[in-house]
């Protein structure tokens, strides 16, 4: 079946600035694909280029078969996006934003109130519907902006990093209203700069300074770390970790809160790493081997310590 | 072009309107400050022009003479009995702008001779008050001759009829000049951060994913402060009206009329520098720049296009304020009508059209 998105070979530069080089992948139909990556990735030059406000420079884009630069009008018309900065009236109330929407999507008249219904299902704004947008909390703006992304019934849905400068609990909520979506079939790409996000996801994209590091399914991306993962916790760690770094094999050290993770290659036990640790430090540590993270993963793609994969 | 969309963005528009009404205020105030700062600002009227006599004569005949100039809001005497060289001085100081000598034998040369000199001294540094002052003061030696000097022959006496401002008042001409100015630049401010404003709040990019069509948001925005702009003309005519009691001589109907498509004319402007710029600071200062100085240099709103050089007369034509300030003259001070100002009304409907489709076209869709 073809894919619902299909990025071959993309390349995008703003001036001397390369911001996406030889990107390709695709997302299948009724897939929810993540695309991750820090600021700079290259994440919001991509989604632009897919809803077609900007275009690129070389390489084939195409959205439900339709290509970015030929067929902009058709693909803004079956493509839900929602930008990573509130974009709504912030004078105008929940209903007068929704309404705008469905005019501007030609949403047939007859069919508003049960649409409006089923959006005010999800998002639980119907008590505020009356509220001007500018006066909604972080997250209910969110919900409110994907409503309206999804007030003329699109078949893709675009989001740049949605739940950004949210809070968890209506980070959640929205990850949740996601997979609803998913499951009635619309094919979502959302990008993301939490790795916790991206485990949601059916398949990820990691992207770093505009390249492509990894792809695939998350679980298949924490596997690609053939190295061993150690999580040692004990009093004022963080400050000794230059001096771990120092430890004979060691790849490399990363603090994780509280804890610090240390990366061996196969070949060191729990225990030696125990005993060099006694050594340099003089203390006692509370040490297990852990499944690598996601983070772990990104964290030794982005210094190259794991071979590229797919 | 979809009638649902423009519809729904001329809603949006009008909610913004009234929604933001410390905005509204400032729309509605800003007119009436600004007809009553310019108004009482930008007067031509000569008034108390100050004068010194010197005065050798001292017969009834030369204070007659003297008398001509005072007996008028124009001159006011303020120095008499000085010595000659003290009228540089005077001069220098800006403490007269004329003075007068009158010779000591100037009643015996009235009657013995057939001209007599009296020596009259100007500052014409500003050249229009020279202008009038040499212009008046002929008049006084005509009116002087006419009375005591009975002897002289007075042959040609022209008698003027003064059209359409017969008491040359130049608030009369001035005012329906900044009934021009004002409507321009407020409305083409209006518009011109209407579209940069969505630029910078990244609402625009919400938009542009619809499949709107530029036309639809540019008609959308234009319609709703058309309506604002209206209002506003008939506030700042009605003052022009109280305060400066300046004529209407034809019809307010057309004068209504023609306001709009002027209103158009500035809306579009304003249209089409907002499609352009990219922030709404950028937007309001080119505004400001290319209304406010064609309008008043180069419109005929103070100096006659007919006296400036070829080139800047070829720009004047393209000039919006330029057929608005014939057109408003017109009616409002000779009272004339469609038929003689239709060219001008087509001339601004087809440079208002000519804007709006420039901010269709440069309006982009994406974001580069």
């Amino acid at each position: 079946m073809q894919p619902v998105i299909s990025i071959t070979n993309f390349s995008k530069s703003f001036g001397k600035n390369i911001a996406v080089k030889n990107l390709s992948l695709d997302v299948e139909k009724g897939e929810l694909f993540g695309l991750i990556g820090p600021d700079g990735a290259g994440k919001t030059t991509t989604i632009r280029t897919l809803v077609t406000l900007i275009s690129p420079d070389s390489g084939e884009l195409s959205v439900s078969g339709l290509n970015v630069s030929k067929s902009v009008r058709e693909i803004r018309s079956i493509t839900g996006y929602m930008p990573q900065r509130f974009s709504l009236y912030p004078d105008l109330s929940v209903s007068q934003n929704l309404n705008f929407f469905a005019n501007l999507f030609e949403v047939p008249k007859k069919e508003m109130a049960e649409r409006r219904k089923r959006l005010f299902k999800f998002s639980k704004l119907e008590p505020f519907s009356e509220r001007l947008a500018g006066q909604l909390s972080g997250g209910m703006k969110q919900k409110l902006a994907l409503s309206c992304t999804l007030i003329h019934n699109p078949v893709v849905l675009i989001l740049d990093e949605p739940t950004t400068g949210v809070d968890p609990v209506s980070r959640s909520e929205f990850w949740e209203i996601l997979q609803e979506l998913k499951k009635e079939g619309v094919t979502i790409l959302v990008s993301t700069p939490y790795m916790d996000e991206a485990l949601l996801c059916d398949r990820i994209a990691i992207m770093h300074e505009g390249s492509l590091l990894a792809l695939g399914r998350p679980e298949k991306i924490t596997g690609l770390m053939h190295n061993h993962i150690y999580k040692i916790t004990g009093h004022n760690l963080v400050l000794q970790s230059n001096r771990i770094a120092q430890i004979p094999g060691i790849i490399s050290v990363q603090s994780f809160g509280d804890s610090l993770h240390l990366t061996f290659p196969p070949g060191f036990s729990s225990e030696d790493i125990r005993l060099k640790l006694y050594d340099l430090l003089g203390q006692q540590l509370n040490i297990e081997r852990i499944a690598p993270s996601l983070e772990d993963v990104f964290i030794g793609l982005i210094e190259g310590k794991i071979g590229h994969g797919n | 072009m979809k009638l649902r969309r423009i519809i729904s963005i001329i809603i949006k528009e009008y909610t913004h309107i009234f929604r933001d009404w410390r905005s509204l205020l400032i729309i509605i105030l800003m007119p009436v400050l600004m007809i009553i700062l310019y108004g009482y600002a930008i007067t031509l009227d000569m008034k108390n022009l100050t004068f010194a006599v010197i005065d050798d004569a001292k017969t009834p005949e030369s204070r007659e003479l003297i008398r001509g100039f005072t007996e008028n809001r124009f001159f006011v005497l303020k120095y008499t009995d000085i010595k000659r060289n003290e009228i540089e001085s005077l001069f220098k100081k800006r403490a007269v702008q004329m003075a007068l000598v009158i010779p000591e034998d100037f009643s015996e040369s009235l009657i013995s001779n057939r001209i007599t000199k009296v020596q009259l001294i100007v500052d014409a540094a500003d050249s229009n008050i020279g202008t009038f002052i040499n212009n008046y003061s002929n008049r006084v030696a005509q009116l002087f001759n006419e009375k005591l000097n009975r002897r002289s022959p007075g042959i040609l006496g022209l008698e003027p009829r003064i059209l359409y401002n017969p008491d040359m008042k130049s608030a009369n001409f001035f005012v329906p000049g900044l009934v021009a100015l004002i409507l321009l630049l407020i409305c083409s401010l209006l518009t011109s951060i209407t579209i940069t404003r969505e630029k910078e709040t990244g609402t625009l990019e919400q938009i542009l994913v619809s499949p709107v069509h530029p036309i639809e948001i540019v008609v959308g925005k234009v319609v709703p402060y058309i309506t604002l702009g209206f209002f506003n003309g008939i506030i700042i005519i009605v003052f022009a009206r109280l305060l400066f009691k300046v004529p209407i001589n034809g019809s307010l109907s057309l004068i209504a009329i023609l306001s709009l498509i002027y209103i158009f004319v500035a809306l579009s402007f304003g249209l089409m520098i907002s499609a352009v710029a990219k922030t709404q600071q950028i937007a309001m200062l080119a505004t400001l720049m290319a209304t406010v100085l064609p309008t008043i240099m180069l419109s005929g709103f103070i100096f006659p296009i007919a006296s400036m050089p070829l080139p800047l007369q070829y720009i004047s034509k393209v000039v919006p304020a330029t057929y608005f300030l014939i057109i408003i003259r017109g009616i409002m001070l000779k009272g004339i009508g469609l038929a003689e100002l239709w060219q001008h009304a087509a001339a601004l409907s087809g440079i208002g059209l000519f804007m709006l489709s420039i901010a269709t076209i440069r309006f982009k869709t994406t974001l580069e």
